[in-house]
């Protein structure tokens, strides 16, 4: 297994594996990050704490925590931080790495609802916001997707008067010219990360 | 041909029939007026937004922005790329960053370009925002100068929120205090509420769409201030905090029992009505909750 080298050493394997990763060291555990955070009140751990598990190999506690997908990248923790470690990103990186070794939580939205949105702009290479919407909406099922759109009626009716929510959208909509060369770009870039990051 | 020439990047929300539609139509009434020139990259394609990282991590986000810029490069030789979005210029200026600091992921970028027939040479400055065109090209003081119709009597909460702020920000400004929307609006002849105290407050970005509960109280506040404080509208330079802040008031006034229906506008909307231009010129007809107060001085 490829994590086997990082036994016992969750720290490497963050600095190696993980975007912005080899940052987490500094952290001088002075909470300004937890303080300035908008979704402080839902994290299970603020970022100082996961940076202290994290040095203290709390693995399987970290990686399943839903606290990364609490981040609305607002950049608040950046400016803040008098170590000027590049948390946001950190958090990016730490929830991608949970997703990647099948350690994210199950149904957890955020995670669910980034992996809509690559998926919705990687196919033509530009966002198409009424299937990633739809997608959004329908993603526990038909019955429940009928009742959240119904619940949201209000906003996508007042944004299709307003020009803002095209319907048609739903047959194709916006989006490159060059989809071969993009595709053929971004499965290279995805498996030059993998290799790099031993990501299986 | 115009005085200046910019390279620009407008965007998946600001095409037709997107969520900020409005934004782009009153950004192309606005260089039109201010002599400026926005040359279209071609064929660009979506930076990857804050809530890319999920599905894309590190090397296929930054594959995304080095497309755009080296298309920049090839098409718009010489030009600085200019953003109006805030996810667009913040993705932008953040794979630059990275190219610049580590030549693994600059020669890892170009080996993926190539199968796009395409390299980047990083030849050109970090891209820009729009706002800075307006403040550090152009300038206060000659933006005052060609203003028509001065928006009297409007009191604008100026909602700077995050990605136009932090973590890259305007030269010369505070992440805590920004003054620069404050003084743009006062510019264009309207009443700035510069005691707001909301301006930097995050929306809850793509979280009020995936975790509408937890983050709809960071729109509430955003909206509470802005009433307590006398505004008749909230003006932005970013594309999801307006949508966020306006679309959702709705169910905000669910959820908290408040009868908010306050306009939110972009700066963009209001130099257009400041200079002469219309109501449609300044996209108003896309508002969902019309700018009223603004459509009349632009229908004087």
């Amino acid at each position: 297994m490829s994590i086997e080298k990082y036994r016992n050493n969750f720290l490497k394997e963050v600095e190696e594996r993980v975007e912005e990763g080899n940052w987490v060291k500094m952290c001088m555990q002075c909470g300004v990050c937890a303080g300035s955070c908008p979704l402080g009140p839902h994290w299970a751990h603020p970022p100082q704490e996961i940076f202290m598990m994290i040095r203290a190999g709390k693995r399987e506690e970290v990686l399943t925590s839903d606290s990364m997908w609490m981040c609305t990248s607002c950049y608040q923790c950046i400016v803040r931080c008098p170590r000027k470690l590049p948390i946001t990103h950190i958090m990016h990186g730490l929830a991608y790495l949970a997703k990647r070794e099948g350690l994210a939580p199950k149904n957890q939205p955020t995670a669910q609802f980034g992996q809509m949105f690559w998926d919705n702009l990687t196919k033509t290479g530009r966002v198409n916001e009424l299937k990633l919407s739809l997608s959004m909406y329908f993603k526990d099922g038909f019955s429940q997707g009928v009742k959240n759109a119904q619940a949201m009626q209000g906003v996508g009716m007042g944004m299709m008067k307003a020009k803002r929510l095209n319907p048609m959208e739903i047959l194709g909509g916006h989006g490159i010219k060059d989809k071969s060369g993009f595709h053929a770009m971004l499965k290279k870039a995805r498996e030059l990360e993998d290799k790099r990051r031993k990501l299986a | 041909m115009a005085k200046k020439q910019y390279s620009f990047y407008p965007g998946c929300s600001s095409q037709s029939g997107a969520s900020s539609s409005n934004y782009l139509t009153s950004t192309n009434s606005m260089v039109k007026l201010l002599d400026v020139a926005l040359n279209e990259i071609p064929d660009w394609n979506c930076c990857g937004a804050s809530i890319g990282y999920a599905g894309g991590g590190e090397l296929p986000r930054i594959a995304l922005s080095a497309r755009n810029l080296a298309l920049s490069e090839q098409h718009n030789p010489g030009q600085e790329v200019v953003a109006t979005c805030a996810a667009c210029w913040l993705a932008t200026r953040e794979a630059k960053e990275r190219l610049d600091h580590s030549a693994t992921l600059l020669a890892e970028t170009n080996e993926a370009l190539k199968e796009a027939g395409l390299t980047f040479k990083n030849e050109a400055p970090p891209a820009r925002h729009m706002v800075e065109v307006l403040i550090e090209d152009i300038g206060y003081e000659t933006l005052k100068s060609g203003v028509k119709k001065p928006l009297d009597g409007i009191k604008f909460a100026g909602y700077v929120g995050c990605q136009t702020n932090r973590p890259f920000g305007i030269a010369g400004e505070s992440f805590e205090n920004p003054m620069y929307l404050d003084r743009m609006v006062e510019s264009m002849g309207g009443e700035a509420i510069t005691s707001y105290d909301q301006k930097v407050t995050c929306c809850g970005g793509a979280l009020a769409f995936s975790e509408p509960e937890k983050s709809q109280k960071q729109i509430h506040d955003i909206i509470e201030s802005a009433y307590d404080h006398g505004a008749d509208m909230i003006v932005t330079p970013c594309p999801l905090c307006q949508a966020n802040v306006e679309i959702y008031q709705g169910e905000v006034n669910k959820r908290y029992g408040k009868k908010f229906n306050i306009p939110v506008t972009y700066y963009s909307q209001l130099i257009t009505v400041a200079y002469g231009g219309s109501s449609k010129d300044a996209g108003l007809d896309g508002q969902v909750i019309r700018a009223t107060k603004l459509e009349d001085i632009a229908n004087k």
